[in-house]
C-alpha cells in the first residue's frame, strides 16, 4: 500500500518525460508533439447506425456463438476507437447492465419455469400450490437444462442489443449527436444537453452535502443522511438552473427571426398533417384491411411532417459551428454495420436452423460460417476510424 | 455606451427601491469600476446593463438604461445579446455546451453569424485569451482561471460593445487572477471594449480602472469620478490606499509602484521602528496547553518524536506525518510532515489545486491518506465517529452555506446543541452576529453572515481545532475585518487555526505562520513575515511598497507611527 518517498518526475502529465540518468545515447524526444490536433471528425451518427444495425443483427439470432462474436466485435471497435472522454467511461456501465438482465432472465426461468418442455431435471424446487384461476403460472417446480439454455441464449439476445447501444455512447457524444437535430429542433435538443449535463453536478452536490453532514457530527450514511441531503440538493440545482437560464438568455438564446405568416401557417399544416398521415399509415401497415393504402399515407406523412420541420427551422436564426461533416469514413462505417444488419437477416431467412439453434433435443451449438465471416465485417470501423491521440 | 437616466430598481415585496435615482454615463472604450460595501446594489446595476434586471428577475425599474442606444425596456437580455457580454459570479453556471471551443461558439451560433465568421472569431479569441492549447478540452476539467477566461471568451466573440463583469477574479489564485485582468487590459487597450465591473479585491484591479463609480451606501446616489478621487471618500479601499491615507499623500497612489515612490520619507521615518508582533503566538499560557510544550513549537516539524516521552502532554491539535494522498492518479499530497500547536494560526498558500484542500480534508477525515498518518487531538480523523471529531476538529469548507440545512437560524443552532449544552450556539450566534433573529433562513443571509453563522455551528463543539477553506470569498472589507478580529479573539483563546487562503492581505493580518503549498509539497513553512516577505506574489501590498523593512499590515504602521 505504502508508495514510500518516491517522487515520480513527471507524474503531472506536465509532457515533460524524464530523462534516463545512466543511458547510453541521447535522450531522443519521443515523436515531437503536435498537441491537440484533432483528427478530422466523425459524424456521431454514423457510430450511431454501425451499433444499430449491429443490435438489429443480434435480434436475427439466437445462436450463442454468433451473439458472442457480435459482443466481442463491438467490443474491439470500442476499445481502439473510443476516446478518452467521461462519456465514452459509460461502455462498462452498459456491459454490467446486460449481464444484470441476462442474470434475472435465468432466475425467472429457473423460478417461474418456462414452456420449454424438457428432461434432463438439474434440480426440483418446491412447488407452490396455486388456486384454479392462476392457471398456467407456475411457481418453483423443475428446473431443466432445456429451459434454462433457452433462456440463456433468449437473454444473451437483450443483453448484446444493450452492449451495441452502450457501444454507440462509448464512441459518439450524445450531445455531439444532438448538435446534428435540424433546427425546428434545437431548441429541445438544448433542453435534452442542459439535463445531460445537470446529473453530473446533481451528484457531485450530493457528495458534498453529505460530506458536510460529516463535519456537522452526523453520520454521513443511511437513509436519513440522504433525505436530509435531498432539500439542500434540490435547492442547489434549481438555482443553478436560474442561474444558466439567465446566463443563456443574455447570450442570446431563444431569438427568433419574423417569418410571414403564410410560411407559419404552411409549416403548422404541414407538421400536423403530416403526423396524422403517420398515424393512419401506420395503422394501416399494421391491420389486414389497410395494407393497400397503409404504406403511402405512411410515406406521404412522412414527407410532410418532414417538410413541416424544415420550414419550421426557419424561425430559428441559428448557425452551427464546425458541423460534423459526413465523409467517407462515416459511409464506410455506416456500410459496415448494415453489411451485417442485411447479411444476418438474409441468412436468418435461408438457414433458420443455423441461427436458432434447438433446445429440444439439447445439442451443442454449431457457428454457422457465413453468418460469423458477415459479422466480422463489423470490425471495419476499428481500422478506418480516426485515432484518437493518446 | 452604456447610460443610466435616474434609474430606480424596486424588487417584488420590497419596501423601498435597492437602488435608487442612478444616473451616470459610461464612456465609450473605458473600464469603470463599481465600487462599495456588500448589499448596495452593485449586481442591480450590471443586471440592468443586460437586461435581466427586471425582464429576468421581476421588479420594477424607473428611469431609463440604454446601451450603444438601446433601451432595455424594449429590448429582452437576448437582444441585447450582441452589445453587451455579461459574465456572472460563477462561471461555472454559465456555461452551456461541454467543450471549450464548443462554449466560444455558442453565443455566435445564437446570433446566427455566419460559419466562416464564426471559426475566425474563435480561432482569433483562443488566441487573445491564450486557451488555444485547451481548445478540445471539456470544461469541467479546467482550473479556476483558465474557466473565467473560456467565460470571458464566451462572451466576447459575439463582439459586444460592451462587457459586464460581477466579481471575476473573487475566486481565483493571485496568478490566475493575474491571468484574467491581463485580458481586460488588453481588450480595453486594444480592442476599445467599454468595461463596467466590480470586485471586492481592490487591491487587484483598482489600478486598471480608469473611473470608479462609487455606491457608499445602500440607496445612495452612484458617483463617478476618477479613481484616486473616488478612493479619498470610499467607505471600502485596498491597503495601499489605507497606507496612503495613513501617510496623508496627495493624490493617492493606487498601485504599489506610485506609491513606493512617495514611500522613501515614509520608510526613513520608520527605520529604528520594529513592526509590533501582533500577529506572533500569544505569550501568555493557555489553559489547554503545558508551557514546557509550546516552548518548542517551532522545532516540532523537524523533531522525531520519542514516543514514550509524549504520553505525559495531552496530544497537540492537529499531527501529520509523512502524510501522502492519492486520488485518481494525481498525487495531491507528498510527504506532508507538520505539527500544529495550539493558539496558533496558520495560513496554508498556493496555487489553486496545490492541495490546500486536500490537506484539510485529511485533517477532518474526508479523505483517507494512502500513506503517513495524521491525528487531530490525538484521533485518527477517518476512523472516528463523526459524533466523536467535532469535538477535536472543525472545518468550515468553502461555500459555507453546505454546512447549514435546517429552514432557519433557531433550528441550526438546536441542530449544533446535540453535542453541547443547550443554548451554546445560540449564544456564539448573538456574538458573532448581533441582531440575527431565531427565524431568519440561512439563505436570506448574506455571505459574510452566512459564513458567521456557520463559524458559530461548528464552535459549539468547542473544537481545539478550527479549519476554514478560502473564507474570505465574497466578503467585502468590513465583513474581513470582522472575521479578522473574531479569529484573533479564538487563537488567543486557545484554539488552534489554520486558513487555507488566496488572500494574502489576510494571511499578513492574521497568520503566525504560513506554509506555502506547490504540487501537493511544502514549499515553505516558517513565521509569516519571513515566508511571505521572501516571496513576489504572496507578499501583500504594505510589504512591497516599504520592503526591505518588513512590514505586514496597515495596521503595524499605525501603531509604530503613533
Amino acid at each position: 500500500m505504502s508508495t514510500g518517498p518516491t517522487r515520480p518526475a513527471g507524474s503531472r502529465a506536465t509532457g515533460v518525460p524524464p530523462v534516463p540518468a545512466t543511458s547510453g545515447t541521447l535522450p531522443v524526444p519521443t515523436s515531437t508533439p503536435t498537441p491537440h490536433r484533432r483528427p478530422t471528425p466523425l459524424h456521431p451518427g454514423a457510430w450511431w447506425l454501425w451499433s444499430l444495425c449491429l443490435g438489429t443483427a443480434a435480434t436475427r439470432t439466437t445462436n450463442p456463438l454468433l451473439l458472442t462474436l457480435l459482443i466481442a466485435t463491438s467490443a474491439y471497435v470500442v476499445a481502439t476507437c473510443r476516446p478518452s472522454t467521461p462519456w465514452s467511461r459509460s461502455y462498462g456501465a452498459f456491459v454490467k447492465l446486460a449481464l444484470a438482465v441476462l442474470l434475472i432472465r435465468l432466475l425467472f426461468a429457473a423460478a417461474l419455469g418456462s414452456p420449454i418442455p424438457g428432461t434432463h431435471v438439474i434440480v426440483a424446487l418446491p412447488e407452490l400450490p396455486l388456486p384454479d384461476w392462476a392457471q398456467g403460472i407456475r411457481l418453483g417446480g423443475q428446473v431443466t437444462v432445456e429451459s434454462l439454455l433457452f433462456a440463456l441464449y433468449d437473454g444473451l439476445k437483450l443483453a448484446t442489443l444493450l452492449i451495441c447501444v452502450g457501444a454507440a455512447n462509448a464512441l459518439a457524444n450524445p450531445t455531439r449527436l444532438l448538435k446534428s437535430l435540424p433546427g425546428a429542433l434545437y431548441e429541445m435538443g438544448v433542453a435534452v444537453v442542459v439535463a445531460l449535463t445537470f446529473a453530473p453536478n446533481l451528484i457531485a452536490d450530493a457528495q458534498r452535502l453529505r460530506a458536510a453532514r460529516r463535519l456537522r457530527g452526523r453520520p454521513d450514511k443511511g437513509i436519513r443522511g440522504l433525505l436530509h441531503v435531498g432539500l439542500p440538493v434540490l435547492e442547489g440545482a434549481l438555482e443553478r438552473s436560474v442561474a444558466l437560464a439567465a446566463a443563456m438568455d443574455a447570450r442570446g438564446y431563444g431569438r427568433t427571426a419574423d417569418v410571414p405568416a403564410r410560411i407559419r401557417h404552411t409549416t403548422t399544416a404541414l407538421t400536423l398533417g403530416g403526423l396524422l398521415g403517420v398515424c393512419a399509415g401506420t395503422y394501416g401497415v399494421l391491420t389486414a384491411e389497410g395494407a393497400a393504402y397503409g404504406l403511402p399515407v405512411l410515406l406521404a406523412g412522412v414527407t410532410a411532417a418532414l417538410a413541416g420541420l424544415h420550414l419550421g427551422g426557419r424561425r430559428s436564426l441559428r448557425t452551427r459551428y464546425r458541423p460534423d461533416p459526413w465523409g467517407t469514413r462515416a459511409w464506410l462505417i455506416t456500410a459496415s454495420g448494415v453489411t451485417v444488419a442485411a447479411l444476418l437477416t438474409l441468412a436468418a431467412s435461408a438457414d433458420p436452423q443455423a441461427l436458432h439453434p434447438g433446445v429440444v433435443p439439447l445439442t451443442a451449438p454449431a457457428l454457422p460460417l457465413w453468418p460469423a465471416a458477415a459479422v466480422l465485417l463489423g470490425l471495419l470501423p476499428a481500422f478506418v476510424a480516426p485515432k484518437e491521440p493518446s | 455606451m452604456i447610460r443610466f437616466e435616474d434609474v430606480s430598481v424596486t424588487y417584488d415585496g420590497a419596501p423601498e427601491p435597492t437602488v435608487r435615482s442612478v444616473d451616470f454615463e459610461v464612456p465609450e472604450g473605458e473600464l469603470v469600476l463599481l465600487v462599495g460595501p456588500s448589499g448596495v446594489g452593485k449586481s442591480t446595476i450590471l443586471g440592468a446593463v443586460s437586461g435581466l434586471v427586471p425582464h429576468f428577475t421581476g421588479g420594477t425599474l424607473r428611469g431609463r438604461v440604454t446601451v450603444a442606444g438601446r433601451d432595455t425596456r424594449t429590448h429582452k437580455p437576448r437582444e441585447l445579446a450582441d452589445v453587451v457580454g455579461t459574465v456572472g459570479q460563477d462561471p461555472l453556471s454559465h456555461f452551456v455546451t461541454d467543450t471549450v471551443e464548443d462554449e466560444l461558439a455558442y453565443g455566435m451560433e445564437s446570433l446566427g453569424l455566419a460559419p466562416d465568421v464564426m471559426r475566425r472569431r474563435v480561432e482569433e479569441t483562443l488566441d487573445l485569451l491564450g486557451l488555444a492549447d485547451l481548445r478540445d478540452r471539456p470544461i469541467a476539467t479546467l482550473s479556476g482561471g483558465q474557466q473565467q477566461r473560456v467565460a470571458i471568451g464566451s462572451v466576447l466573440t459575439p463582439h459586444p460593445r460592451a462587457l459586464v463583469l460581477d466579481e471575476p477574479t473573487s475566486a481565483l489564485d493571485p496568478a490566475a487572477a493575474e491571468e484574467v485582468l491581463a485580458v481586460l487590459q488588453r481588450l480595453v487597450h486594444d480592442l476599445g471594449t467599454t468595461v463596467l465591473m466590480t470586485e471586492h479585491r481592490l487591491e487587484r484591479v483598482i489600478q486598471y480602472a480608469d473611473q470608479v463609480a462609487l455606491l457608499p451606501s445602500p440607496g445612495a446616489t452612484p458617483v463617478l469620478g476618477p479613481p484616486a478621487e473616488g478612493m479619498a471618500v470610499s467607505p471600502v479601499y485596498p491597503p495601499v490606499v489605507d497606507l496612503g491615507r495613513l501617510a496623508g499623500w496627495t493624490p493617492l497612489p493606487l498601485t504599489v509602484r506610485d506609491a513606493r515612490r512617495r514611500a522613501a520619507d515614509l520608510r526613513t521615518r520608520l527605520t529604528d521602528k520594529e513592526p509590533e508582533q501582533h500577529n506572533s503566538p500569544p505569550a501568555a499560557p493557555t489553559p489547554t496547553v503545558p508551557a514546557a510544550r509550546r516552548s518548542s513549537r517551532f522545532h516540532l516539524p523537524f523533531r522525531k518524536r520519542p514516543a514514550p516521552a509524549v504520553r505525559s502532554t495531552p496530544a497537540p491539535p492537529a499531527e501529520v506525518h509523512s502524510l501522502s494522498v492519492r486520488r485518481a492518479h494525481i498525487q495531491a499530497l507528498r510527504e506532508i510532515t507538520l505539527t500544529i500547536a495550539p493558539g496558533e494560526t496558520i495560513a496554508l498558500m498556493g496555487r489553486n489545486g496545490a492541495g490546500k484542500s486536500t490537506l484539510l480534508n485529511a485533517l477532518v477525515g474526508l479523505v483517507e491518506p494512502s500513506s503517513g498518518s495524521v491525528r487531530a487531538a490525538g484521533a485518527v480523523p477517518h476512523r472516528t465517529p463523526p459524533r466523536d471529531l467535532v469535538r477535536r476538529v472543525g472545518l468550515v469548507p468553502q461555500e459555507p452555506r453546505d454546512l447549514l440545512y435546517a429552514d432557519t437560524v433557531a433550528a441550526e443552532c438546536t441542530a449544533a446543541d446535540e453535542d453541547a449544552a443547550p443554548g451554546t450556539c445560540r449564544a456564539l450566534v448573538s456574538d458573532l452576529l448581533p441582531g440575527i433573529t431565531d427565524d431568519t433562513h440561512p439563505r436570506d443571509l448574506s455571505e459574510g453572515q452566512r459564513l458567521a453563522l456557520a463559524l458559530a455551528v461548528v464552535l459549539t463543539a468547542r473544537p481545539p481545532l478550527l479549519l476554514l477553506d478560502e473564507p474570505t470569498r465574497g466578503l467585502d472589507y468590513a465583513a474581513k475585518a470582522r472575521l479578522v478580529a473574531l479569529l484573533q479573539g479564538l487563537a488567543a483563546e486557545g484554539h488552534a487555526i489554520v486558513l487555507a487562503t488566496h488572500d494574502v492581505e489576510l494571511a499578513a493580518e492574521l497568520a503566525h505562520r504560513v506554509i506555502l503549498l506547490a504540487e501537493g509539497e511544502v514549499i515553505a513553512d516558517g513565521p509569516a513575515a519571513d515566508v511571505v516577505v521572501a516571496s513576489p506574489s504572496f507578499a501583500p501590498q504594505v510589504t512591497k511598497i516599504l520592503a526591505p523593512q518588513k512590514w505586514l499590515t496597515v495596521a503595524q504602521v499605525r501603531a509604530a507611527l503613533a
